[in-house]
C-alpha cells in the first residue's frame, strides 16, 4: 500500500470507529428518555453517553474525516506528492494520542460535562488536555494543507488551484480562525479551572468564547459535503460542474460569514446585548447565501448531466440522472435534508422566534438532520467513491451501498422530524429521563418512541456502512485508475487572485472578528462581572 | 440547456437576484418583528455576586416569587440552583404583563415555560429578564433547560396562570401558590 493511501485509511478509520460506537451511545439515549424501560438508565449514565456521543460525533469522526479526505484531495487534485507526510503522521499521533486520553476521562465518568462543557461545571484535567490534543493535530492539517497548495502555486504560477483543493485550504483557514475562541476558552478559563488554580471563572466570558467557536465549527464539518458537491457529484451524475467561478465564491463566503455569527448561540443569553445580537443575526442570514449558491450551481450541473442523459422536458432530467450510484443517490438524498434543516435554521436564527425553541429538542432535531444527516451521508459517499482508490480493489456492486443510504435517510427523517415537533411543544434538551405521569409530557411519548425507531434504523445503517468497507477486502484489485475530480463546463484557464488564495479574505475575516465580537468580548475586561464557583463533576459535584 | 459562458453568468445572476431578495425578504421580517412587535431577545447586562445573592436585597429567600410592585408592575423572582427552583411553584395573572427575573448562584441554568414564548438563559454573575403575558391559565411547565449537573433531569417548577379576578395578592402585594 502506498503512503498517501495508508495516512488517509488510518484517519477514516479512526473517524468511521468513533462514529460506530457513538450510533451505539446514540440509541440508548433515546431508549433512556422514552417511556420504554432502558437498561442502566441512571443519570450519570446518561450524561456520560451524551458526552461520549458528541466528543465522539462531533470531534473525533469530524476531525479525523476531515484530515485524511484533505491529504487524499491535496495529492489527487494537486496531482504532486503531498509534502510533509511524516508531520501528517505526527499530527495524526497527536490527534489519536488526544482522542484515547478524552475517552478515558470520559469513560471514567469524570468528564460528565457534553462536549459543549458548561463552565463552571468542570471535568477531569485529561478530557480538556485531549481535547486540545485533538486541536493541535488538526492545526498541523491546516499548516499542511496550506503549503501544499503553496508549493503547487509556485510551480504553476498563475495557474488556478483546483477547486477541490481550493475549497479544502478554505475549510483549513476557516479552522485556524475557528478554534481560537474554544482554545483561548480552555487554555486559560477551564483549564487552570480544572487544575484546580482558580476557584472561580467568568462565565459570561466563557460563553462567548465558546460561541465564537461554535458556529464555524459546524461549516466545518459541511465542508467536506460541499466539495463533493461541487467536485464528485457532477462526475458521478456523467455531467459537468455548471461553475467553477461560483464554486470558489461559495466557499469564500463560507469562510467569511460563518465566522463571526456564533452569537446567534447565545441569543438567549443576559451577557450580552440585543445590538451584537442583531448584528451577528444579521450577518447569519447572509451565511444562507453560500448555500442557495451552491443548491443553484449543483442542480444545474446535475441538469447538464440529466439531459445529457436524454432527460426531456422542465423535470425529465431528474428520473434522468443515475441514481443507481451511492454519490449521485446521497447528493440528492443530501438535498432533501439540507431543505428541512437549512428550514429549521431560519427559526433558530431568527432573533426573536429562537425563543419559541432555545434549547429544545427542535434544536437537536435542526443539527441532526444537518450535519447527522445532510453531510454525514456525504461522508459515506465520499468514502464509496474512494474507497476504492484506497484499497486498489475493485467495487463489484453498489446494491448494499444504496440500502445503507437509504436506511440512514429515511432514519434520519423518521428519528427528526418527530423532534421538530415536540421541540414546538415544549421538549426541553439534555433530560436524562421524563417524568411521563405529568399529562403535558405524557402527550410526548408516542413521538418519543417514533423518533426512537428511526434511531435504530440509523444505528442499523452505521452497521451496514462499516460492513461495506469491510467488505472491500473480499473484491478483487482492479487497475488503478487516477482519481479524477469533477470539470467546469468552462474549465478556468485563469481566475482573479482574490480567488486563488486567501489573503484578501483573511483581511475581512480580521476586520468583521474585530467588528462582530471585539466589544462582546472585552466588555467582559470593562464590566467585571461578578465570577462563579467551580464546581467539580468528577469529584461528587 | 445554453451553455455558453455568457449563458451561465446570466443565469447565475438571476439566480443571484432571487437569492438577493430571499435574504431580504427574511431580514425585514426580522427587522419589522425587533422593532415594530419590540420581539426581541432578553439582553439586559445586569450584573449580581452569585457567591452572595442570598445577601442581596432583591434575591433573599423573603423576596422571592411574585409580587405586585408599588407601580403595579408584577414582578416574578426566582433563583434556580443545583438541581430546583425556589420557589418551586409561581403564581401569575392571566393578560397582563409580567416581568421574570431569574439568577443563578452556582452553575448555567436555563428555564422555558411550556406553550409561551418565554425562554431565557440563567448565567451566574447575571440577572436574566423576561418580559411576557401569559395569555391562558392552567399549570405550565417551567423545566430547567440547560445541563446542569447530574440532577438536571429533575429540575422543574410550576407556573400557576390564574384568571385575573382569582389573582389576590396579600397587604405587601406578594402572591404564592396555595399549598396543595
Amino acid at each position: 500500500m502506498k503512503s498517501l493511501e495508508r495516512l488517509t485509511l488510518a484517519h477514516l478509520w479512526v473517524a468511521f470507529a468513533a462514529f460506530t460506537v457513538a450510533c451505539f451511545f446514540g440509541v440508548w439515549q433515546m431508549w433512556a428518555r422514552s417511556p420504554l424501560p432502558a437498561p442502566f438508565a441512571t443519570p450519570d449514565h446518561y450524561f456520560l453517553s451524551v458526552t461520549a456521543h458528541g466528543v465522539s460525533m462531533a470531534f473525533v469522526l469530524t476531525t479525523f474525516f476531515i484530515m485524511g479526505f484533505g491529504y487524499f484531495t491535496a495529492e489527487t487534485a494537486l496531482e504532486r506528492p503531498l509534502p510533509g507526510k511524516a508531520w501528517a503522521w505526527l499530527g495524526f499521533i497527536l490527534a489519536l494520542a488526544g482522542t484515547l486520553m478524552a475517552t478515558a476521562a470520559i469513560l471514567s465518568g469524570r468528564a460528565s460535562v457534553l462536549y459543549t462543557f458548561y463552565p463552571p461545571l468542570t471535568g477531569s484535567p485529561i478530557f480538556y488536555l485531549g481535547l486540545v490534543l485533538v486541536v493541535a493535530g488538526s492545526w498541523v492539517w491546516c499548516v499542511l494543507m496550506i503549503v501544499a497548495m503553496t508549493q503547487w502555486k509556485r510551480a504553476n504560477p498563475g495557474a488556478p488551484v483546483p477547486l477541490a483543493m481550493y475549497a479544502t485550504v478554505a475549510n483549513a483557514v476557516m479552522w485556524l480562525w475557528t478554534t481560537a475562541g474554544v482554545t483561548a476558552e480552555i487554555l486559560f478559563i477551564i483549564l487552570p479551572a480544572s487544575m484546580g488554580w482558580v476557584d472561580t471563572v467568568d462565565v459570561g466570558l466563557t460563553r462567548t468564547l465558546f460561541s465564537w467557536t461554535l458556529h464555524p465549527i459546524v461549516y466545518f464539518w459541511l465542508f467536506p459535503a460541499y466539495i463533493a458537491f461541487y467536485t464528485m457529484a457532477p462526475q458521478a451524475a456523467g455531467g459537468r460542474l455548471y461553475s467553477d467561478t461560483l464554486g470558489r465564491l461559495s466557499f469564500v463566503l463560507l469562510l467569511l460569514y460563518s465566522l463571526p455569527v456564533g452569537m446567534h448561540h447565545l441569543f438567549m443569553d443576559p451577557e450580552q446585548s440585543t445590538g451584537f445580537k442583531f448584528v451577528q443575526m444579521m450577518l447569519t442570514i447572509l451565511v444562507s447565501v453560500p448555500t442557495l449558491l451552491t443548491v443553484f450551481t449543483i442542480a444545474a450541473s446535475m441538469e447538464i448531466a440529466g439531459r445529457l442523459r436524454g432527460g426531456r422536458g422542465l423535470f425529465g432530467w431528474i428520473p434522468a440522472l443515475p441514481w443507481e450510484r451511492p454519490m449521485m443517490l446521497a447528493t440528492g438524498l443530501s438535498f432533501v435534508m439540507l431543505f428541512f434543516g437549512g428550514g429549521g435554521g431560519l427559526v433558530n436564527m431568527g432573533y426573536g422566534l429562537n425563543a419559541l425553541i432555545h434549547n429544545t429538542s427542535w434544536v437537536t432535531a435542526h443539527f441532526h438532520l444537518i450535519f447527522g444527516g445532510a453531510v454525514v451521508i456525504m461522508y459515506f459517499a465520499i468514502a464509496y467513491e474512494i474507497w476504492p482508490r484506497l484499497t486498489g480493489r475493485e467495487v463489484v456492486s453498489t446494491g448494499a451501498q444504496r440500502i445503507q443510504l437509504w436506511l440512514w435517510f429515511v432514519g434520519m427523517m423518521v428519528m427528526s422530524l418527530p423532534w421538530h415537533w415536540l421541540g414546538l411543544q415544549g421538549q426541553w434538551r439534555r433530560v436524562a429521563q421524563f417524568d411521563y405521569s405529568n399529562p403535558i409530557i405524557a402527550a410526548w411519548g408516542p413521538w418519543v418512541i417514533v423518533s426512537l425507531v428511526g434511531g435504530v434504523l440509523l444505528l442499523a445503517s452505521a452497521l451496514l456502512f462499516i460492513w461495506n468497507l469491510a467488505s472491500f477486502r473480499r473484491r478483487p484489485f482492479g487497475a488503478m485508475a487516477p482519481f479524477r475530480f469533477a470539470v467546469a463546463v468552462h474549465p478556468p484557464t485563469r481566475v482573479p487572485a482574490a480567488l486563488n488564495g486567501f489573503g484578501l479574505w483573511n483581511v475581512l475575516v480580521l476586520f468583521l472578528m474585530v467588528a462582530a465580537y471585539g466589544w462582546p468580548i472585552a466588555q467582559f475586561f470593562v464590566l467585571g462581572a461578578p465570577q462563579a464557583v467551580v464546581h467539580r463533576v468528577d469529584r461528587g459535584g | 440547456m445554453a451553455a455558453s459562458e455568457e449563458d451561465i453568468l446570466r443565469s447565475e445572476l438571476r439566480w443571484s437576484m432571487v437569492v438577493g431578495a430571499a435574504v431580504t425578504l427574511i431580514f425585514a421580517a426580522i427587522l419589522y418583528a425587533g422593532l415594530v412587535l419590540h420581539v426581541n431577545p432578553p439582553s439586559n447586562i445586569e450584573t449580581i455576586d452569585p457567591k452572595t445573592l442570598h445577601l442581596s436585597a432583591e434575591f433573599t429567600e423573603s423576596n422571592l416569587g411574585t409580587k405586585v410592585e408599588a407601580g403595579g408592575q408584577v414582578t416574578t423572582r426566582i433563583v434556580a440552583t443545583q438541581f430546583a427552583f425556589d420557589p418551586q411553584c409561581v403564581v401569575v395573572p392571566s393578560n397582563e404583563p409580567v416581568t421574570l427575573r431569574l439568577t443563578s448562584p452556582d452553575v448555567i441554568h436555563g428555564i422555558l415555560v411550556t406553550g409561551t414564548n418565554v425562554n431565557t438563559m440563567v448565567i451566574p454573575g447575571y440577572v436574566s429578564q423576561v418580559h411576557t403575558v401569559f395569555t391562558k391559565t392552567g399549570d405550565l411547565l417551567m423545566p430547567c433547560h440547560e445541563f446542569c449537573g447530574f440532577g438536571h433531569s429533575q429540575m422543574w417548577a410550576t407556573v400557576r396562570v390564574v384568571p385575573r379576578e382569582s389573582f389576590r395578592p396579600d397587604a405587601d402585594g406578594r402572591a404564592a401558590c396555595e399549598k396543595s
